[in-house]
């Protein structure tokens, strides 16, 4: 199994899709729940499995694009097929899931095995039958969205108007129509004339989840600006920027990388926002752009690890987060497969982990607790014996249940609330 | 740490002597376009494509041999492919160990 690289649940939570560094995409759905064990929540099991992007070389470049999927995002579902967008480091892909559990039996023109029949020895007509097969999974490319990006693309995001999206790189964001393949149009450009100018990229974009005209992009300086496609149609003049102000005297080398925001989302409620730097994560008030209204901790040990997480380029590690349905509660990933879940109603927190070792099926999680100086107790590890290789950088929590999908390298696990 | 003194270190202050004298000649500007410039080249090899087709079209259905196990080892006939090279190191990286 290679490296998953998103994770993504659809709007109904009944499929979640996973993408791996070898390009391919592998869905799970969940199964209906079993009558003779009416308290046993549905499992997930494989539904589809589908190769959705190859290697390429741009020879012009002398660049290897690689095919790992950086990003998976389901469409609202409007028929009995369902749809999603993945994404490479170029290229974007339509792909429709579909369910075929009927076959037509009884063609004139052919014999069941496909070869054609001698029209000279057909005497009678007869109509096709539908018979029942067994159910097959198909997944077909319906739209490739391609050549639109010089930079690396590192977010998509559908719109709520549920006919366009959203691809950004580190300098652009372009807005696509979902019926539109040749062409797309851009909406921020933040390159500069001279490149050596540059100090910020683009990290993260996406759509407000209520208005159509709202989008947000995160930067590596620790910014957040909010853009209304309304006001202009080059949203390189933001409506809003939020950005949280820096006592001066803590700054050091490390202060821009640490600030750098790895991730953005926007709570289902649509009032909030959250962002992940490498050591937080923050909670933003749309309506407040000086500060954040809520900040948590997310491995505040690792400051004064700084030096050899910059050695090891662990300092430059993308992590996600993401909300539960009712954004009371937001989860995001650490190192030695441990995650962390802050409840912002009650503000206690906890740190789990995701392994084999620790979790046997329908067993209680224990909580983890990391020392962080003086003696260490029982259970608890110490900073210097954490994995740095083991870094849970994915994970998505259902739209409406307490199921939470959490990718630990190649193995992807999936916890749910213990039924009392 | 007495938190009074005027000479309080932080934990990152700490952290940034420490790197400063392990190499010593680290970019003043961090996030500053060297960083951002490596980070927008990812993916950079350096491969002959003319060399690479020839091959290509005169195995013609065959498969070209493919590197051994060591990559960086390219001897008699194999011609290189886009999988085989290593990607090149860009040049960040080493200033960052060299100094």
């Amino acid at each position: 199994a290679d490296i998953i690289s998103t994770v993504e649940f659809n709007y109904s939570g009944d499929l979640l899709a996973t993408g791996d560094k070898g390009g391919r995409v592998v869905i799970f759905q969940r199964e209906q729940e079993n009558k003779s064990r009416p308290h046993s929540r549905g499992e997930y099991n494989v539904y589809s499995t589908f190769q959705s992007h190859e290697p390429e070389f741009d020879y012009l470049k002398s660049l290897e694009i690689e095919e790992k999927i950086n990003k998976i995002r389901w469409l609202p579902q409007q028929n009995a097929a369902h749809f999603l967008l993945s994404t490479n480091d170029k290229t974007i892909k339509l792909w429709k899931i579909s369910e075929r559990d009927k076959r037509a039996e009884g063609y004139n023109l052919k014999d069941e095995d496909g070869r054609l029949r001698d029209p000279f020895r057909i005497t009678a007509l007869r109509v096709p039958v539908l018979k029942p097969m067994d159910l097959m999974v198909e997944a077909s490319p319906r739209r490739i969205f391609a050549n639109a990006h010089t930079y690396h693309i590192n977010s998509i995001s559908v719109n709520s108007d549920h006919e366009t999206y959203l691809s950004a790189d580190d300098l652009r964001i372009n807005l696509w129509h979902l019926e539109i393949t040749d062409r797309s149009f851009n909406i921020v450009d933040i390159k500069p004339a001279n490149m050596e100018e540059l100090t910020e990229v683009i990290t993260a974009a996406e759509f407000h989840p209520h208005h159509c005209n709202v989008f947000v992009y995160s930067s590596s300086k620790g910014t957040i600006r909010l853009c209304d496609m309304r006001s202009s149609a080059l949203c390189d003049r933001h409506s809003k920027f939020f950005e949280e102000p820096e006592d001066p005297s803590s700054r050091s080398f490390f202060s821009e990388i640490i600030s750098s925001i790895s991730d953005v989302k926007f709570s289902h409620s649509g009032q909030y926002m959250m962002t992940r730097d490498y050591l937080s994560v923050k909670v933003w008030d749309l309506n407040m752009e000086n500060r954040p209204v809520e900040t948590y901790q997310v491995h505040e040990y690792l400051r004064s690890k700084l030096c050899s997480l910059y050695e090891n380029d662990c300092i430059f590690d993308k992590f996600e987060c993401c909300w539960n349905g009712s954004d009371s509660a937001i989860m995001t990933g650490s190192y030695n497969n441990f995650f962390r879940m802050f409840d912002r109603n009650t503000r206690r927190d906890i740190t789990l982990e995701a392994s084999r070792e620790s979790s046997k099926p329908r067993a209680i999680l224990k909580p983890r607790k990391v020392c962080t100086g003086g003696k260490r107790k029982k259970d608890e590890i110490s900073v210097d014996s954490l994995d740095f290789n083991k870094k849970i950088l994915h994970t998505a929590w259902h739209p409406m249940e307490n199921i939470i999908a959490v990718a630990a390298t190649n193995n992807l696990y999936i916890f749910q609330d213990k039924i009392n | 740490q007495d938190t009074q003194e005027k000479e309080t270190i932080t934990p990152e202050r700490a952290e940034e002597a420490k790197l400063k004298a392990k190499y010593p000649n680290l970019g003043q500007k961090p996030g500053g376009s060297d960083f951002l410039m490596k980070r927008l080249q990812k993916g950079q090899k350096y491969f002959d494509s003319g060399d690479y087709n020839m091959a290509k079209a005169k195995m013609k259905n065959k498969q070209l041999p493919s590197a051994g196990p060591d990559k960086n080892l390219v001897t008699g006939d194999h011609i290189p492919t886009p999988q085989d090279l290593p990607q090149r190191k860009s040049s960040l990286v080493t200033s960052k160990l060299a100094g």
